[in-house]
């Protein structure tokens, strides 16, 4: 007990002293926070389009303004020429084409299906689903219109209706902001905690303390603790740049979602803390760390859904932690759900973090070469 | 007697390298021991091993009673080790590097203020508490670190080259509060470069090639070696000299030291003879532990030395 203190106060005098570190704990969150909420947005609105309308009609008009009132589709330019579309997607100044065709009026007069062409750039694959989904439910809808014009008296066979819970107004920084939040401590905790082995080995202060009495587990737990406190810090930096400048609404128990953070906090600790101890030196403990977050962020849900991932990634994220923070934060911020629903996360994180601590203890052998 | 250290036949290879090869030894309790040497001789892996911290691939031994190869944690508690890079906390001051060691020995809180105070002392620090240990000059970092190392009161210290890359004044500084550490009971055993610091050692264990070669104190080695009559001439291009000078009938050896050539000869009556061969005149001389270690070192390469024939035993 009395080793871990020593360790424990020996560390927070080093970090104290570290500007590196103290800047990461409250810079990152900050930056990140601000960069990325603002940046990421899944819903792509205002898509430049270019307009070839050889039919010139106040039906092509009509239809062509209910493109444009949707949101979605910026007319930015007037085509006279396929040629003139073809190039303008080419060039990227526009991503969508409309392409009405002369007889598109008279079809629609005569009563067979007045054809027009939607042109999207696939190339962006988030951008080209929703300027698809958004093109046909429009076509849609004015079907629906003219159907209903031509027999006044009938209802409509089908009535959807659907209620985006949770999230109502679709606002991207409601679930982006703490799944930011969740990476910005992983990756800090990863990092620091990365070297905390290894740069005793370079300087040489490993060594003398192989010769003390001073036990691997003590020597563990008194390098984790202090970055426990750090990670607080960290997330409530974090929470307060989510609720007032993003005005993310926390519905759930901020005192649970403190307690539940604890064992991902851990779980990343004791990561870090294994690189640090397989790791020979500094830099190769960085280059370990990246090898470990790139795969952290790109599959536990952050970006896209795990449900769209083929079976095998998919289990493969059930290996990341940050997965099942994901649901914890997301569940108790956004869904206001508690514990209750979130035991199998906490379980998870609360396995990672033995294990890693325990492999870390094991691996450090209280011997040189 | 129960020696602080006794080893068998203790062995380190790393790979086809054999670091420390069949060392036998017993170090008396309250003993300066000087491992001495080569680079590369094996000394540092030889203090590892006694420390702990590096297995032996063979061999067996105890410190301060304790077995080597399964009680390593129960000596730990006991001993002190610094190597030479001086391992201390260089973003730390200088109280707070002796306050964490203080807390890992578990130094009760007590007796803490009063052993942190004997140790600034002896690190002549008294009063730069504050300091940050990247901002001591070398002589101090390496008396601190030996504070650090002993806070505990071990009672056997290993110090592997302790004194490289330090000022001449602060050498003797350290070698006396070794001296003093001794005097009190605790056995030293420090590895060293310097012949001065080895004639003030109580014994003197000469390692080459990972063996031990002798293992005495040093009028006693010098007198074993050393038979015969040892003088010095002066010249002006000893270089050149040494070669017509070691192949005279009645010399046994010579060697370079600067622009001093010592020459051993089988008897003190060749001492005219040289004075005419040479032109010069011979001035006897007690022979150093410097004749002794290239005497020795030369044996083993010409491998005419049997290692059994000068055991290290007591």
């Amino acid at each position: 007990m009395n080793r871990i203190l020593a360790v424990l106060k020996k560390e927070l005098l080093q970090i104290r002293r570290d500007r590196m570190t103290l800047g990461m704990i409250f810079m990152l969150p900050l930056v990140q926070l601000l960069l990325f909420g603002y940046a990421i947005q899944t819903e792509v609105k205002h898509i430049p389009t270019a307009v070839f309308d050889q039919s010139l009609s106040p039906q092509s008009r009509d239809m062509l303004e209910s493109f444009t009132s949707s949101g979605y589709f910026d007319v930015t330019m007037a085509a006279d020429s396929f040629e003139a579309v073809t190039h303008s997607i080419d060039s990227g100044q526009a991503r969508v084409g409309i392409i009405f065709p002369p007889d598109f009026d008279r079809n629609l007069k005569r009563g067979t299906s007045a054809q027009m062409q939607v042109i999207v750039d696939a190339s962006d694959s988030m951008l080209a689903n929703q300027a698809i989904a958004i093109a046909n439910s429009i076509g849609l809808i004015k079907s629906q219109q003219v159907l209903i014009q031509k027999m006044p008296s009938r209802q409509l066979p089908y009535d959807i209706r659907v209620r985006p819970w949770y999230n109502p107004d679709g606002i991207t920084a409601y679930y982006m902001v703490p799944a930011i939040l969740g990476i910005v401590v992983t990756m800090t905790m990863v990092i620091l905690t990365s070297i905390a082995i290894v740069r005793e080995r370079e300087r040489g202060t490993l060594e003398q303390l192989l010769v003390t009495p001073i036990k691997p587990l003590e020597l563990m737990i008194g390098k984790i603790l202090p970055y426990i406190g750090l990670g607080y810090i960290q997330i409530t930096v974090a929470l307060l740049v989510g609720v007032l400048i993003f005005h993310v609404p926390i519905r759930g128990s901020l005192l649970q979602l403190y307690l539940l953070t604890l064992f991902f906090i851990t779980a990343s600790l004791g990561l870090g803390l294994m690189i640090s101890n397989i790791a020979k030196n500094q830099m190769q403990a960085f280059q370990m760390s990246f090898f470990v977050m790139l795969p952290s962020i790109l599959l536990s849900g952050f970006m896209f859904p795990r449900a769209a991932m083929p079976r095998f990634i998919y289990y493969l994220s059930d290996i990341i932690p940050l997965t099942y923070y994901l649901d914890i934060i997301r569940g108790i911020i956004l869904k206001g759900i508690g514990f209750e629903y979130l035991i199998g996360q906490v379980t998870a994180l609360l396995v990672f973090s033995i294990f890693f601590l325990a492999i870390s203890t094991l691996k450090f052998k209280k011997k040189i070469a | 007697m129960e020696y602080a250290i006794s080893t068998q036949g203790l062995t380190r290879r790393f790979g086809n390298f054999t670091a420390v090869d069949n060392l036998s030894m017993d170090i008396i309790p309250g003993e300066i021991c000087g491992f001495l040497g080569p680079n590369g001789a094996g000394k540092s892996t030889a203090i590892r091993m006694l420390c702990g911290i590096l297995a032996p691939s063979s061999g067996t031994g105890t410190v301060l009673g304790y077995d080597l190869l399964r009680e390593t944690e129960k000596i730990k508690p006991k001993i002190a080790y610094m190597s030479q890079k001086f391992s201390l906390y260089d973003d730390l001051s200088v109280i707070q590097n002796l306050d964490f060691y203080a807390g890992i020995y578990s130094i009760p809180a007590r007796y803490r203020q009063k052993r942190l105070q004997e140790m600034l002392a002896l690190a002549q620090l008294t009063g730069q508490e504050k300091e940050l240990v990247a901002n001591l000059s070398s002589g101090f970092k390496q008396r601190l670190a030996l504070a650090a190392a002993i806070i505990a009161k071990p009672s056997l210290i290993f110090l592997d080259e302790p004194t490289s890359g330090v000022s001449p004044t602060s050498r003797r500084q350290f070698f006396d509060i070794i001296k003093s550490l001794a005097e009190a009971g605790t056995t030293v055993i420090v590895t060293t470069h310097f012949m001065d610091e080895a004639e003030r050692c109580d014994r003197i264990a000469f390692i080459n090639q990972g063996r031990l070669m002798a293992l005495d104190a040093p009028d006693q080695l010098k007198q074993q070696f050393i038979q015969g009559c040892m003088v010095e001439l002066t010249l002006l291009d000893p270089i050149n000299q040494l070669s017509r000078l070691s192949s005279l009938p009645y010399v046994k050896e010579t060697s370079l030291h600067g622009s001093q050539i010592h020459v051993l000869l089988n008897h003190e009556g060749d001492l005219a003879q040289l004075g005419r061969d040479s032109g010069l005149i011979p001035e006897r001389i007690t022979p150093s532990l410097e004749d002794v270690f290239i005497h020795i070192a030369r044996q083993k390469k010409e491998g005419g030395f049997a290692d059994e024939s000068y055991p290290g035993r007591t």
